[in-house]
């Protein structure tokens, strides 16, 4: 079957958004946000349909603690830091991983978890500890990264783990009814993992409307279009128009090698504080890879940058161009909080996309 | 940093007997990058993967895979996921960024 052209969703979709008030949707992940704005979609969307950006980039929600935490481990002796690009120009209270790295400091980014501990066996005189941040759609590869260590007993590899559960977060986001949504767009990858069937508590319990969408430009509007529909008719159901990555149970392979490296724990997000089950812990045979147990590392108290109001953006809150600072003393090249770091922060899609 | 990028697997390796260090050459057109397809058992020389971070997530169709490059480069998206296609294949360098 043909599927309907961009111009013909987006007539559909006028055509239902005149049928209902000021729909507010949520796309939950950073990679919608920037596919978003690339692709034209927001301008062309009527106007009492207002996308609301999520707390979906993996960066922007690790709290300052973890900032501060990984910079103090770089600056160790005889300790090798291995990240994920998108961490290393995060702002801590002294500064960055970048300034570290400028300053001596051993910093080295990695596109793989595996590359991380490739280099750990390669340099058994360095401790390597690698930075686990990212949701579901990461977080199976550490974890598989982590069996390895462990069957090759790699004694001088760990992980500083910050992993994020999307679903957990998304409940407490509409349980402190702050924020006003109608539905969620699901995101594309991380489903691909967790199965769409995940977000049927968020339908149930919260009677909110949930659809799984990819990224490409047809199949966020038919996403849109299938949440507006929903919105109108004054439903909530869990639907997927992403078919041909997404199954309902996810990817079984990564879900049994997930529960079995880590086990759901509360874990503290940028300021929205303490979230229950959103994030992930070591399981016991693994916590010798822990770098917080194992290198005496304190995660301090999360905090804010003066002026920046990234927690408020990362709960949808506010939009970016509401904080003080954006635009003036925070921009891409010299940012204050990660929503400007991250390609994928909210604060940066709107500094890139609409032209300040 | 959560895209992940179909690729078609042109040769596996198989590291270990225990699945988790199974991997494979994967090319994204024309660059070729060492995977792991730990997470993708089913995945076999000739299958389409959608790989994120150095690890397969689930084997699409070809179809599939070849319509999401096509918007991948119309797009240009293609240009800010250099990260993803780079990779850390043998005889390859790191991100050059040395430790």
């Amino acid at each position: 079957m043909k599927q309907p052209d961009a111009e013909t969703l987006i007539r559909h979709i006028r055509d239902v958004a005149a049928s209902v008030g000021t729909a507010r949707i949520m796309e939950v992940c950073g990679t919608h946000t920037v596919a978003l704005f690339r692709s034209g979609i927001r301008s062309l969307l009527p106007e009492n349909v207002r996308l609301i950006s999520g707390p979906g980039c993996p960066v922007c929600v690790t709290s300052q603690g973890f900032i501060d935490a990984a910079c103090e481990l770089a600056s160790r002796e005889g300790i090798t830091v291995c990240t994920y690009g998108d961490m290393v120009r995060v702002p801590g209270r002294k500064g960055s991983l970048a300034d570290r790295r400028a300053r001596g400091a051993r910093v080295m980014v990695v596109y793989s978890a595996r590359d991380a501990l490739q280099f750990a066996v390669k340099n058994p005189d360095r401790r390597v500890v690698f930075l686990a941040v990212g949701f579901e759609t990461t977080a199976p590869a550490t974890a598989v990264t982590l069996v390895e260590a462990d069957r090759n007993n790699v004694e001088n590899f760990f992980v500083l783990t910050a992993h994020k559960r999307v679903v957990p977060a998304m409940l407490a986001l509409v349980a402190g009814g702050e924020v006003a949504i109608d539905g969620f767009l699901c995101p594309g990858h991380v489903s691909v993992v967790i199965g769409s069937d995940a977000y049927l508590p968020v339908v149930e319990k919260g009677n909110w409307p949930c659809v799984v969408a990819g990224f490409e430009p047809h199949q966020m509007l038919r996403g849109i279009l299938r949440l507006l529909e929903q919105i109108s008719r004054d439903e909530a159901k869990l639907e997927n128009v992403y078919r041909s990555a997404v199954s309902p149970k996810g990817n079984a392979q990564a879900l049994a090698i997930l529960d079995r490296v880590f086990t759901p724990a509360p874990a503290v997000w940028r300021a929205i504080g303490t979230i229950p089950d959103s994030g992930l812990d070591l399981r016991e045979p693994f916590a010798r890879f822990d770098a917080r147990s194992r290198l005496d590392l304190e995660i301090g108290e999360d905090y804010d940058p003066p002026g920046c109001r990234c927690g408020e953006v990362i709960q949808g809150k506010i939009d970016p161009v509401e904080c003080g600072l954006f635009g003036t003393t925070c921009s891409p090249a010299q940012p204050v909080g990660p929503c400007m770091v991250s390609g994928e922060g909210t604060c940066s899609a709107w500094y890139k996309y609409k032209g300040v | 940093m959560c895209l992940a990028v179909p690729g078609k697997i042109i040769a596996l390796k198989d590291i270990d007997d225990s699945g988790v260090g199974r991997a494979g050459t994967v090319d994204f057109q024309g660059n070729r990058v060492d995977v792991s397809l730990a997470l993708v058992p089913e995945a076999t020389e000739g299958s389409w993967v959608l790989v994120h971070a150095g690890f397969a997530l689930n084997v699409i169709d070809e179809r599939d895979a070849r319509e999401t490059w096509k918007w991948l480069e119309e797009a240009k998206i293609v240009d800010d996921i250099p990260e993803e296609l780079k990779g850390t294949g043998e005889g390859q360098t790191q991100n050059g960024n040395a430790p």
